[in-house]
């Protein structure tokens, strides 16, 4: 296994899109907090799950269940009710980050595959190494803090597959530990499934500028021209010492096709492509363009150079002015 | 996409009417052409709130509300409003562009309530072309289809 593509699916449409347009498997979520993507109106319901795991089976496809948000102590049946259903519909693989979640899988669901999700926050050989010995985890998805020279280094030291994040919106780079979004709203992503509820986030058109609110909280002001970002609090712009810029985070997408080479050498399982929430037109998009550059690495990995088209197709898809390498390419350590 | 430009004169003949009559001819049309396609959806979390359609460049704006019977034009200040020239909203129904994408280069505005625009969002989403394909007029599946392959 090399190489994979694993494309997100917030609806069955979507899931169609990303087979059709050939992704190896789509990664998607059930309609609640059990998943970090807990939009209104998003998701599968058992229904649907079961229709797209039909056809994706069908046309030898796979299906990945995220439940990859932490369970709470007075909601702990809601996630492994989740398990129960994840292993009754027959899905591929169920992708964790609570350990408690994945003792639950595996005593009672032996051979229900584990995937390490990035919410995890596994960055060391060791730790991957320790999901592997208590739980039988079969694959990683490491967090988007790694340069390439140490994915590689934990690749190296472990069985566990690895699957890396290739295209998408960047996160801030703490996965699975992030409470900034809880500071504004009392929920945090890792066990309300959002970064920014919905019901917390408000638009406004005014005279200095489209403004973003997060409960009432000033993340951004857009200029006429310029680009919007999602609401978040890591993609704000705030006033630090007299000066406004973005302080934690610049609103940037992950972009690797660059890299498709070194990380077919390095041995990378799977390609992770970000956004359950998008719609059906960028599933579509986005998997069709990686699907065309994986083939083409795969047959010249030596001679491989992104076509132009790709990227630009990329580009018109991305989040905030322009994308990244991410850490993948960083310079210092 | 060049010939989805519109008319100039008819900009100027639909940007001179008042509000009221084009929210009851869309309300009217969306529910003679779309909404046997629309009605198998759940429309429950939106039945009741008050929405608001800007096309930008017709200077139009449709307000309506939606009930178990379909669209019906309203009055009441709009909960939700969506805002896009006439080719980008029909570059969204032909699933030709993603909504974030217009988001983020601006072309898209929703304004009001984030979370209703969402559910929204997602609802459609998550209709599947060839069902509504299926149940809309001849004609109109027609031309649809062609807004969708070109």
């Amino acid at each position: 296994m090399s190489l994979d593509l694993i494309c997100p699916a917030g609806s069955l449409v979507s899931l169609k899109a990303a087979i059709d347009n050939g992704a190896d498997a789509v990664y998607m979520g059930f309609r609640d907090n059990t998943n970090a993507r807990a939009f209104p109106g998003l998701n599968f319901d058992a229904a649907q799950a079961a229709e797209g795991l039909r056809y994706a089976h069908e046309r030898g496809r796979k299906v990945l269940l995220a439940l990859n948000t932490y369970p709470q102590s007075d909601t702990w049946t809601r996630w492994t009710g989740a398990v129960d259903q994840a292993a009754k519909l027959g899905m591929d693989a169920v992708i964790l980050a609570d350990p408690g979640l994945m003792r639950y899988a595996v005593r009672h669901y032996p051979n229900l595959r584990l995937h390490l999700s990035v919410q995890g926050s596994a960055t060391s050989y060791e730790a991957v190494n320790f999901y592997r010995e208590h739980f039988g985890i079969q694959r990683a998805v490491l967090p988007r803090v790694l340069s390439l020279p140490q994915v590689e280094n934990v690749v190296k030291h472990t069985g566990v597959e690895i699957e890396l994040f290739g295209f998408g919106g960047l996160c801030v780079m703490v996965e699975g530990r992030c409470l900034l979004s809880s500071y504004c709203t009392g929920e945090s992503p890792n066990s309300a499934g959002v970064c920014s509820p919905a019901k917390a986030v408000q638009w406004k058109d005014t005279p200095a500028g489209l403004e973003s609110r997060l409960n009432g909280v000033l993340l951004d002001r857009y200029g006429k021209d310029e680009k919007a970002g999602y609401p978040t609090l890591c993609k704000g712009r705030f006033d630090v010492g007299g000066e406004t810029y973005y302080a934690i985070e610049e609103p940037t997408s992950l972009n690797t096709l660059d890299l498709l080479p070194e990380m077919l050498k390095i041995g990378i399982a799977a390609i992770k492509i970000e956004g359950r929430q998008r719609s059906p037109a960028y599933v579509a998009q986005v998997t069709k363009v990686w699907r065309a550059a994986i083939d083409a690495v795969k047959k010249d990995a030596a001679g491989f150079k992104p076509a132009p088209a790709w990227q630009a197709e990329l580009n018109k898809l991305s989040e905030g002015q322009s994308h990244t390498l991410g850490a993948y390419h960083r310079p210092w350590k | 996409m060049q010939n989805l430009a519109l008319p100039p004169q008819l900009v100027n003949a639909v940007a001179r009417l008042p509000a009221a009559p084009p929210s009851l001819a869309f309300s009217l049309a969306a529910n003679r052409l779309l909404w046997p396609a629309l009605k198998t959806l759940d429309w429950r979390p939106l039945a009741g709130r008050r929405y608001a359609i800007r096309i930008k460049d017709l200077g139009l704006s449709l307000r309506f509300t939606v009930t178990a019977r379909g669209f019906a034009p309203d009055s009441g200040a709009p909960e939700l409003t969506i805002s896009a020239t006439a080719r980008d909203f029909l570059l969204l129904l032909g699933r030709r562009e993603d909504p974030d994408t217009l988001f983020f280069s601006r072309r898209l505005v929703s304004e009001g309530d984030t979370e209703l625009g969402l559910t929204v969002k997602n609802l459609l989403d998550a209709l599947d072309p060839e069902v509504v394909l299926h149940r809309l007029p001849a004609p109109l599946a027609h031309l649809a289809r062609r807004l969708m392959a070109a």
